[in-house]
Formats: C-alpha cells, structure tokens, sequence
C-alpha cells in the first residue's frame, strides 16, 4: 500500500488525508530470517531419507546386523553423515559443525524422550493384566498363594501402608521441614547459618543409610517391633532435610520489598510471616512438598529395612509389621513367581500413577497466579455447556 | 510564642533508647522458629554424629584393613570395604557415561534447540523422570534393559576386550552359542538403570544454568555471524560451565547412594572387579541391603561404618558441587 496526496485538496491544507491505491502491488508477508529457506529444507529432509535408506540397505541387505537396535544406530550414524555432506556441498567446516552438533542433539533428546516413555509404558503394559480385576484394589495378600490366580487377593494393604506411613512422616516433616525453613530465612543469625549449613549436608544423606539409622537406634537398640511408625520415621529422616531445604530456596526468592513493605506499614514480624511471606511463596512450597513426598512415596530402601512385609492389612503403626507399595514391589519380584512378578507390575503402576497424580498437582499449583485463567475458571469453563460466551 | 526549653531540660534530652529485641508476640514467634531450627539441627546432625559414632568402633578393631580389604566375612573375622567401594565407584562411573553426554545435550537441546511449543512439556518430563521411583527403573533396567545390556557388552567385548574395563573373564566371546549368564547382572546393568535417576537431576541443574545466560551476549554471536552451535560454544557453554560441572556431581552423589535398582540387578560379589561387564558386583549400599537382616551387634556397626563412609563420601561430592555452582559466573545476575 502507498501513500499518495490526494491532488485535489487546496494548497492551503497542512495535512494530507492518505487514500487507498487502487495500482499499488499487493503487501508481501515479511520474509522470516528464522526459518530454513525450502532449499536448505529439501537438503535436510532429503538427507534423512537418504540416511534412512542407506541404514536399511546396509544392515538388512549388506551386514549381519539385525534387529531394530541396529537399524537405529545406524539411521542416527549415517544420517548424521548424510547431513555433514550436503552442509560441506554448500558451505564450510562451520556449517558442518552446526548441522552435526543440531543432529546429535536431537537424537539425544529422541533417546532421552523415549527412554522416559518406554518406562512408563513397559510398567503399564506388564502390570495391565492384575489391575483389571476389581479385587486387585479391594482385597489384600492374606491367605493368597503366590500362585494364585489374579481373581484372588489385591494390594490393598500396601496402599493403606503407604498412605499411613506417608501421612505420619509428612505430620513430622511438614511443620519441621517449614519451620526450618522459615527460621534460616526469617530469623537467620549465626545459628541459622549453622543449621542451613548441615540441613544442605544432611540432603547427601544415602536413603539406605536413614533407614539403617532408624533401624539400629529404634528396633535393635530400643527394641521396637519392625512397623509401620519406624518405617514413617525413616522416611521423615530421609525427607526432612529434602522439604527444609527446597522451602528454603523457595522462601528466599520471595522479594524483600514485601517484607519491608508489610514492615513499614507497622506489621509485627510474625504477622508480616504469616500474611505476606508465606502466602507469597505458597505455590512454592506446595511444589516443594509435593516432590518431596513423590520421593518418599517411592523410596524403598528405607522401608526394605524397617516395615517388615505383611500380606495383610494393618492400620495401626505400632502393631508390627506394615507393607508398602515399594516395599510389595520388591519382595514380589524377588520371589521369581511369573505371577508374583505381574502382580509387582500392577502395584509398579499403581505407584507410578500415584506419583504422576502428584507431579500433575504440583505443576499446577506451581502455576504463577495472575498469568492466564485459575484452574477453576477453566474447569468451570470446560464444562460448562455455553462455551462461546466465554 | 516559643518557649526556650530550661537548663534543666536540655540536660535531660538524650536519644531514645533503641532495641532490635523483639516483644510479645515477636518474641514467641522469634524463639518459636529457633526451637524448631535447633530441633531438626539435632535430629539432621544427630544422624550424622550417631553414624560416626557407631562406625568408631570398627574403625578402631580393623584399622586401615577395613579400607583396603576386599572380603565381607564377618564369620572369619574379616571385614572390609574395597571391593564395594570399588563396586561403588564402578557403578556411578557406569551411570555417569551414560548420563553425563546425554543431560548435557538434552539440557542444550531444551534451551536452545526445541521448539518453544514443547519446551515446557519437556521441562516438565525431566522433572517427572527425576519423580519416578527408583524402584520402576530397577524393573526396568531388569526386565527390559538388561538382555540388550548384555548384548551390547558382548559387542563391547568382542571389539574391546582387550581394554582391561571390558573383560569378560571365563568366556569366549567367538563361541557358537553365546554364554548369556555370564554378561547379566553386572555393574555395567546396573550403571545404566541408575543413569536414568541421575540425568534428570543433572539436567535440571544445567537447563537452568543454560536458561540464565544472557540474552544480549547471545544475539551478539548471532549478529557476528555465528551459527547456532558456534553461538553455543562460544557464549552458552562457557557461561554453564559452573552449571554442568556442578550438576554432574550432584548426580554423583545421587548415583553413589543409590540402592534399590543396584539390588535388584547386580548379583552380589565381594570381589575387586574392575571388569564392568562381568556377572557381580556390589555397592556400599546393596551391601547394607543384603545383610542388614542376619547381622549381630558387631556386624551392624561395622554396616554402619560403610554407610558413613559412603555418606562422607556423597557429602564431599554435594558440598564441592555446591561450592562450584555458587562461584561460577552463572549464579550472579548480569545486565549485558
């Protein structure tokens, strides 16, 4: 479109009003300087083909290299020279180099990718087969044989063992965990330095050795029965150090201009704690505890030393032996059983959607606030029936 | 009309008396916090202080053997910890071959290379692969993982046996028929199912390492003309440097103290074995794991004692991460 002065206006006029041109050549798109050119995406699709058709001629028709393995390896090795070839045909040493370094990420994200994948996908495919009888959520160990057939006994005492022992490491951890935090970033002094330098040491801390902890000082030492309290225990030694140190870091990133803000209006500091910095960090700190009980949900070895396995269910901590998800995973799969192993499969995919559940939980509570629409307004919004006036 | 203050008055005036200490509800509040401070100060490094504590004794009976013995035999009187260590340190090298290039290129990958569209879902799939348990992996480095493991540390042999790391001992590697047992089981299996506990964490650290650096040096080596990957060795990767060195080694200490998937693969040797691919081995902690059940008093302090070995260990390794993630350049803010 161009500007044109309309000549009929008086020459005593000071502006032009500018008019449409009914001749001008039509607007162009704005080239992009991102994108690959068609040449360069014809050379690089047509260099993956060409990579791809010589890795099937070379290991399904020339070399004794069978199976999908291989045919990868070489799809990646080959395709990757196909690139740096036609990159030499039109430029330099630089471009090879960029087009290689592009190839190899890629394929490490691809193997990354589908690493992640194939995990979740195996567990779920080898543990499909218990989980579609009912019992296996309503029903648990006792008086089933290892042979038994899946319409007979569940997991439902590991799941109560888990939540139990979970719930009572997360009552200790919690307000420990927080009030750790709070006090190295609030109080701080001399000792909060001291306490923050060994909460950050104690995070190394191997979870068989917190379990070994517990169970010298509580079971051989004190001559507590194996149970579900020792087994929460272990974790919350295991995960205390883990929460008080990501709400830490959570709390510290809170601005200070908040805090001198809530100061300077005549707040004392606990109120100052209670309204500005901990409701600021809130997400934070749900994320914190989330992933930290994601890792505690799943850590076995902690549990391996102090539960005890029990076939049936048990509610009461201290009444001896508890199981757990973990915990029935591993003694299914050391007994060797077929059956025993698929049903370790199934309780492998329970805890793995357990622990997806969570993640999704703490991603979304992680969500800054004020940055598009609360999970309620979309919920409210997906499922209400007159979409359009929204 | 003023007043002239008096002699006597002026004598009087001095600054007001000022107090940091906090009062009533402060005060609650201040000491509150300190008493839970010192109460997970005592119960984080009480672990700690009891570890060292119980490991005293049989540090003391075994002397310098206890670190250079290699056999667990507490019927014959003789403990020590080399092989495990050895085992250990043969495992997390394993899990950090596989682990370090690919969290470099997958943290690279996710910075710079993907499509802003899928970046926060891959952001969000590392953080889920740091969440999954470690027990699925050691299903799946099990059952999925460990035939085409041992396949490839057949190749390995085949064309690298003469490496001292890639012997197979008791095996021909040109036989007709392929002795399987002899390649499952090893650290080399195990050291892959661990790998996939540790890149997540790598990754993360690194990805956020790469996320920082600044914009404006970036486009500089664009508009000079640099390609992609010249912009990143030449401003990304030297910025991260303190990011990738620092991940890695938190990865380490994870990969040290990892237990579950190294008990369900390896099958336990006390035996120095620098031959990755061969059946057996055992780590500081499987070794916990296996014989925690059986032990007497003796015995259970001398497990103790490996695990604070082990744990000095992982806390070397953390705390020079640490130190090497907060000097770097890349914790500071910039405004180029």
């Amino acid at each position: 479109m161009t500007l044109q002065a309309d000549p009929t206006t008086t020459p005593e006029a000071l502006t032009h009003l500018p008019s449409y041109d009914e001749d001008a050549a039509p607007p162009v798109p704005r080239a992009s300087l991102g994108k690959p050119s068609p040449d360069e995406r014809f050379a690089q699709i047509g260099s993956w083909a060409a990579g791809v058709a010589l890795a099937w001629l070379i290991t399904q028709r020339l070399l004794p290299l069978e199976g999908l393995p291989w045919f990868l390896v070489a799809c990646f090795v080959l395709g990757t020279a196909v690139t740096a070839v036609t990159a030499a045909m039109s430029g330099g040493m630089i471009e090879v180099k960029d087009r290689v370094a592009t190839s190899v990420m890629t394929w490490a994200a691809i193997l990354v990718v589908s690493a992640v994948v194939s995990t979740i996908v195996f567990v779920a495919l080898r543990g499909w087969r218990p989980m579609m009888h009912l019992n296996f959520f309503t029903q648990d160990m006792s008086g089933v044989g290892p042979k038994d057939g899946f319409d007979k006994g569940g997991i439902l005492h590991a799941i109560i063992g888990s939540g139990i022992q979970l719930g009572i490491a997360l009552a200790i951890t919690l307000p420990l965990g927080i009030g750790t935090a709070v006090f190295m970033t609030e109080v701080g002094g001399k000792f909060a330095r001291i306490v923050r330098t060994v909460v950050e040491a104690m995070t190394a801390l191997p979870s068989i050795v917190a379990g070994l902890f517990i169970y010298v000082v509580l079971i051989v030492a004190l001559d507590f029965p194996r149970s579900g309290l020792a087994a929460a225990l272990a974790i919350a030694v295991m995960m205390l150090p883990i929460i008080a140190r990501a709400a830490d870091v959570v709390l510290r990133v809170v601005p200070g201009g908040l805090r001198e803000a809530s100061l300077a209006l005549g707040a004392s500091r606990w109120r100052t704690v209670w309204y500005v910095v901990l409701p600021t960090a809130r997400p934070g700190l749900a994320t914190a505890v989330i992933l930290g009980v994601a890792r505690g949900v799943g850590e076995t070895s902690p549990v391996l030393l102090t539960s005890g396995a029990a076939a049936f269910t048990v509610t009461n901590p201290t009444d001896g032996v508890m199981n757990s998800l973990p915990l029935f995973i591993y003694t299914n799969v050391r007994s060797g059983e077929p059956q025993a192993i698929a049903r370790a499969f199934g309780a492998a995919t329970v805890l793995l959607a357990l622990v997806l559940i969570l993640f999704v939980i703490a991603r979304l509570l992680a969500r800054p606030r004020g940055n598009g629409p609360t999970l309620r307004s979309r919920l409210t919004g997906a499922l209400s029936p007159n979409r359009a006036s929204r | 009309m003023t007043t002239t203050p008096t002699q006597a008055a002026v004598a009087d005036v001095r600054p007001r008396k000022i107090s940091r200490k906090s009062t009533g509800g402060d005060a609650v509040f201040e000491n509150g916090a300190r008493a839970v401070g010192a109460s997970v100060l005592l119960i984080t490094g009480g672990v700690g202080v009891f570890l060292a504590w119980q490991a005293y004794p049989t540090l003391e009976r075994y002397g310098w053997s206890f670190f250079t013995e290699s056999d667990w035999a507490p019927d014959k009187d003789v403990i020590g910890i080399a092989a495990v260590l050895v085992g250990t340190i043969s495992v997390a090298f394993v899990a950090m071959t596989f682990a370090f290039p690919l969290s470099v290129a997958m943290a690279l990958y996710i910075s710079e290379y993907s499509p802003p569209r899928f970046r926060s879902s891959l952001v969000a799939l590392i953080d889920l692969m740091a969440a999954v348990p470690s027990i699925v992996y050691g299903l799946w480095g099990y059952f999925l993982i460990m035939p085409h493991a041992a396949a490839l540390a057949l190749w390995l042999q085949q064309n690298f046996g003469w490496v001292p790391f890639f012997d197979v001992e008791n095996t021909n590697p040109d036989a007709a028929v392929w002795d399987t047992t002899r390649y499952v089981s090893s650290a080399f299996c195990a050291g892959i199912a661990v790998s996939m506990m540790v890149m997540p964490m790598a990754c993360a650290v690194m990805r956020q390492v790469f996320s920082q650096t600044p914009p404006g040096e970036k486009e500089a080596a664009l508009a000079l003309g640099a390609t992609r990957w010249g912009m990143i060795t030449s401003v990304v990767l030297p910025f991260g440097r303190g990011g990738i060195i620092g991940g890695t080694m938190l990865g380490l200490g994870r990969a040290l103290g990892e237990t579950i998937a190294v008990v369900l693969i390896v099958s336990p040797a006390f035996v120095i074995k620098p031959r990755i691919l061969e059946i057996g081995t055992s780590t500081v902690s499987s070794l916990i794991a296996g014989r925690f059940g059986e032990a007497s008093e003796s015995q259970l302090s001398a497990l103790l004692a490996a695990g604070f070995v082990l744990f000095m260990i992982t806390l070397v390794v953390n705390t020079l991460a640490a130190i090497v993630v907060n000097r770097s350049r890349s914790g500071a803010g910039t405004d180029a």
